[in-house]
């Protein structure tokens, strides 16, 4: 699964860690991220991220 | 006239006026530093805020031709600090303007201009003629544009906001005024402005670790120049950023007809007789700056309000909003308050305090319009949670 950065803030979301603080379990990968799933860093929407 | 190294100037501006900073208490008012460096390609560091123009550029002339000044380093776009570079550009017509790539994208949004851009990045060495300048990017630290310039020459570190502190002075150096109040504003700074962005402090404090430096000239404030306290801000910034706290309470309330102020009372006594440090705030009276620096430093937080039309009061639901914002974490809480004839209220607060980032010792207790005293003698089992939980 591949992992996304954020071009704001330069955040990483990370598959295989997810963002459990956001209720996104490890596995999850970004496309199936919630559309309203923002940066966990900076609160951007997933629009602002480009695949690594 | 001041110099901090052979050749390095601030040439900032005091604003000895300044009381609140979009809503942060700023009692001992702050600086804007701008650092001339007096090299072959004169280079600023910062500018000021747009009030401060004229003394900014009266200390420039003091030094030099601003005419001869070849570049503007725009360590951040936020307006205190990049809020006069239009102006300074027509006295300096030959500089251009270095920053980082999200810099360029929000300065030409701020000031809606083409300037002569240089972009930079992390590693990126500006030749300056004696003086090699470097730039680390500091994204979220505090902004997504942030970055901080690097003399290996003059050993020093211009990290912009961070280790700042909103104090104006005359003296430049931090050991040079009463250091107690310096630390304090240094950490009421971190609370009220770099709390949220811990994991990109730690990167910040693991890339700073790699460069030399004996000084360290932020944008707001003091400089730390003693290897002492150079040593402890570094540590104290690791420490908040990992969001370690103090075995101490901070109870924190408002109150309506002095019911849920007993209760306070109460816990206080109770903690203070425990021998457990705490600090009673009463949101009437007490700043959102300083309860959040409170906070900061302690592992418990206990929350007090009474119920107003079936909600919490609007001053607290002010502070949890922020507190939100500002991200805590690791931290305990318990709710307490007073209510006429409906608890509904609660349970909104408790959600509150939750999802700003609080593990909640217990359930709540609320009592009904004025307490008896065994009534208030049932906040004791919080102390002794508190107690066990500090080992």
């Amino acid at each position: 699964m591949k992992k996304w950065r954020c071009e704001v803030c330069g955040y990483i979301y990370d598959p295989a860690v997810g963002d459990t603080e956001h209720g996104i379990k490890p596995g999850t990968d970004f496309e199936s991220l919630p559309d309203d799933w923002t940066c966990p860093d900076c609160g951007v929407g997933k629009d602002q991220f480009k695949p690594l | 006239m001041f110099q901090l190294k052979e050749g390095v100037y601030w040439a900032g501006y005091i604003d000895w006026n300044l009381r609140n900073f979009h809503g942060y208490s700023t009692p001992s008012g702050s600086t804007y530093n701008s650092y001339l460096i007096v090299d072959e390609k004169p280079t600023l560091i910062d500018a000021v805020k747009h009030y401060g123009f004229e003394e900014n550029l009266a200390r420039i002339k003091e030094i030099i031709d601003p005419a001869k000044i070849r570049y503007i380093i725009s360590n951040h776009t936020e307006m205190d600090h990049s809020g006069t570079i239009d102006k300074l550009l027509k006295y300096c017509p030959n500089a251009e303007v270095v920053c980082s790539p999200k810099g360029a994208e929000e300065l030409k949004k701020h000031f809606k201009s083409n300037w002569k851009f240089k972009v930079v990045n992390t590693g990126d060495v500006l030749d300056i003629g004696k003086r090699k300048l470097s730039f680390l990017l500091m994204p979220m630290v505090h902004w997504p544009d942030s970055m901080a310039t690097y003399s290996s020459e003059d050993k020093i570190l211009f990290p912009n906001d961070a280790f700042g502190q909103h104090y104006a002075s005359s003296e430049r150096y931090a050991d040079q005024v009463g250091l107690d109040t310096v630390w304090l504003e240094a950490a009421k700074y971190y609370a009220n402005i770099v709390l949220p962005y811990g994991s990109q402090v730690l990167k910040v404090l693991e890339a700073a670790a790699k460069l030399d430096f004996d000084c360290i000239a932020p944008s707001h404030g003091l400089i730390w120049r003693r290897k002492q306290d150079i040593e402890k801000i570094l540590s104290l910034y690791k420490r908040w950023a990992s969001h370690e706290t103090d075995n101490r309470v901070t109870i924190v309330y408002d109150t309506m007809w002095k019911s849920t102020e007993m209760m306070a009372n109460k816990l206080f006594q109770g903690l203070d007789m425990a021998n457990i440090p705490v600090k009673l705030m009463n949101l009437q009276v007490s700043q959102l700056a300083d309860i959040v620096t409170e906070i900061m430093y302690s592992k418990f937080v206990f929350f007090g309000t009474p119920i107003l039309n079936n909600r919490m009061l609007p001053t607290m639901a002010s502070l949890l909003m922020y507190i939100k914002g500002l991200k805590t974490k690791n931290r305990y809480a318990f709710t307490f308050g007073s209510y006429g004839w409906a608890t509904v209220g609660f349970k909104e607060f408790e959600e509150s305090i939750k999802e700003a980032g609080f593990e909640l010792l217990r359930e709540g207790c609320y009592l009904n319009f004025v307490p008896e005293e065994e009534e208030l003698n049932k906040l004791q089992d919080v102390i002794a949670l508190v107690k066990g939980k500090i080992g």
